[in-house]
């Protein structure tokens, strides 16, 4: 499909999108309960998690020294263990510098440019999944809660549109398959609910520990819909929906999936 | 709304790359220029017979745990293990595991000892289809024990397009 | 330089026998997968490990292209002596990496 044919199609379609019916929160279940016995025994076990190795990587990063002004992230937060509790149950967060909600990465990244004068790390790259996944992981167990307050709301409210817009040449939304027919089977695999409670995560199809955003790709792509480039806002809103829509569900970074 | 993908041909041919990758990892016949590298039966069997020589090789004592149905064919979690009392007088010496279809039918060998004190190894395997695996231990008096397991492998719907 | 974790128990009772559970850091690329142009990427993959025991070979295993990415072994040892165990992972275009661990036998 071509870009002002996508353009055209989206816009026609977002018009009668009905909004579809949230799970109630009750209802709601992590990824993790839809696993195999040995794949959660792979999260539960920190000796046998691959992730676990860009945990130790991302601790290594934390406490180097970086950039022209030869800082660590560890010079300014001190231990993580006890500065970063907390810290990734509440992201993506509206960021003052950047008049708009970011995510975990592209706030390491604000660090990286503003505190240790240094390049930002390309999305992806191995360096910045480690420190993000060092973060995420002394936030482990704890419940997500996403600010809902006057500066999030319109792209809290972005994302929620993005995720209920039937997109691509499936013509499919998020939220049909995540909303409405969450348990049943879309050939051998069932369908979760789409909370991203433990990224970044290492998913056995990777074979790698990889973000939210390159989920959402892979989602996209399923769908036959164009994506957009790492860091775009319309990923960090609609991860900031679906943080919100998981709030409450606890932390499993790093988490394992099929 | 940014996007970053204005080249719909480009899009088919990565896709038909992928399609064709992930045919490669289970196995599926498609008319595409991928190297068909796939183990057979009869290769599998010649792997066996450089390990066991002209040997016999009997059925038992080997104990394999791997789930029967997967959800993804790239870590298989796999548990072999053995009935033997691990002395310096009885031990198993190695253990050989084998694969049926994956494109090469060695999967991994190891070797143990009287200190191992138990004769059981777990790793996680690659399996590129629902096949039968095959483990084969040497005993410390020279024979030769095998047990086979079938696996079914499942995949995912949605898996990396880019 | 690849990461490795390693869990064995810090401390034993002489004659037990230990269980050792190692993870590293590795591709593990099959030389099989075939990369945009539709080329075969070259093999690169762990092809040995081994375990010793105060300088002693208790465990050896050979890794072929259809162990998992990041490998993962676990295996069994009698805890004879205080001292060190030492891992070793050998591989292709020179990979070596090399992990240890203390351990206390009462």
């Amino acid at each position: 499909m071509k870009p002002a044919a996508a353009v055209v199609f989206a816009t026609a379609v977002l018009g009668a999108t009905a909004i579809a019916a949230e799970i109630p929160l009750a209802d709601r279940k992590s990824g993790y309960e839809y696993m195999g016995r040995e794949t959660r025994a792979m999260q539960d076990d920190d000796t046998a998690n691959p992730g676990m190795l860009w945990v130790l990587d991302g601790e290594a990063l934390w406490n180097r020294k970086e950039g022209a002004a030869a800082k660590s992230c560890a010079d300014c937060h001190g231990d993580a263990r006890a500065s970063m509790k907390g810290v990734a149950a509440r992201y993506p967060a509206f960021s003052t510098e950047r008049g708009r909600p970011v995510n975990l990465e592209q706030r390491i990244n604000i660090c990286r440019a503003e505190q240790q004068q240094s390049t930002p790390l390309p999305f992806e790259s191995k360096e910045l999944l480690a420190l993000a996944a060092y973060v995420g992981r002394q936030s482990r167990g704890m419940p997500i809660e996403i600010a809902d307050d006057e500066r999030t709301k319109p792209f809290l409210q972005a994302g929620r549109e993005l995720f209920t817009q039937r997109q691509g040449q499936l013509n499919l939304s998020c939220a049909q398959c995540h909303d409405d027919n969450w348990g049943q089977k879309l050939a051998g695999a069932v369908i979760p609910q789409g909370h991203p409670t433990g990224y970044p995560l290492y998913r056995l199809e990777w074979q790698a520990l990889g973000s939210l955003q390159r989920r959402l790709r892979n989602c996209l792509f399923g769908m036959r819909a164009v994506s957009y480039p790492s860091g775009a806002p319309e990923y960090v809103d609609l991860e900031l929906y679906l943080m919100w829509r998981a709030r409450g569900m606890p932390i499993e970074t790093p988490a394992v999936r099929p | 709304m940014t996007r970053d993908d204005d080249m719909p041909q480009a899009t088919r041919r990565r896709f038909l790359i992928e399609a064709a990758t992930l045919a490669g990892a289970v196995g599926i016949a498609l008319p595409l220029a991928v190297k068909p590298a796939s183990a057979t039966p009869e290769s599998m069997r010649a792997a066996i017979r450089k390990v066991v020589g002209e040997a016999p090789l009997n059925k038992g004592r080997v104990k394999i745990d791997v789930p029967p149905l997967i959800e993804n064919g790239n870590a298989v979690p796999l548990t072999i293990s053995c009935e033997s009392p691990m002395t310096a007088g009885d031990y198993v010496k190695a253990i050989h595991v084998f694969s049926e279809k994956n494109p090469q039918p060695n999967i991994v060998g190891v070797q143990l000892g009287p200190r191992s004190g138990r004769a059981a190894v777990s790793t996680r395997i690659r399996l590129a289809d629902s096949q039968k695996v095959i483990a084969i231990a040497q005993m410390s008096d020279g024979s030769f024990w095998s047990n086979e397991a079938e696996v079914i492998v499942t995949l995912a719907a949605c898996l990396e397009g880019v | 330089m690849a990461r490795a974790l390693i869990n064995a128990p810090a401390k034993a009772k002489r004659g037990d026998i230990i269980e050792i559970k190692t993870l590293i850091s590795h591709n593990m690329e099959t030389g099989f997968r075939p990369d945009n142009t539709g080329k075969a990427v070259p093999r690169d993959i762990i092809t040995d490990f081994i375990c010793k025991y105060n300088g002693q070979e208790i465990f050896r295993a050979e890794l072929f292209p259809a162990i998992a990415a990041n490998p993962f072994l676990t295996f069994y040892t009698v805890a004879t002596e205080s001292g060190t165990l030492s891992f070793e992972w050998t591989g292709d275009n020179g990979f070596t990496a090399t992990e240890s661990v203390d351990i206390t036998v009462e």
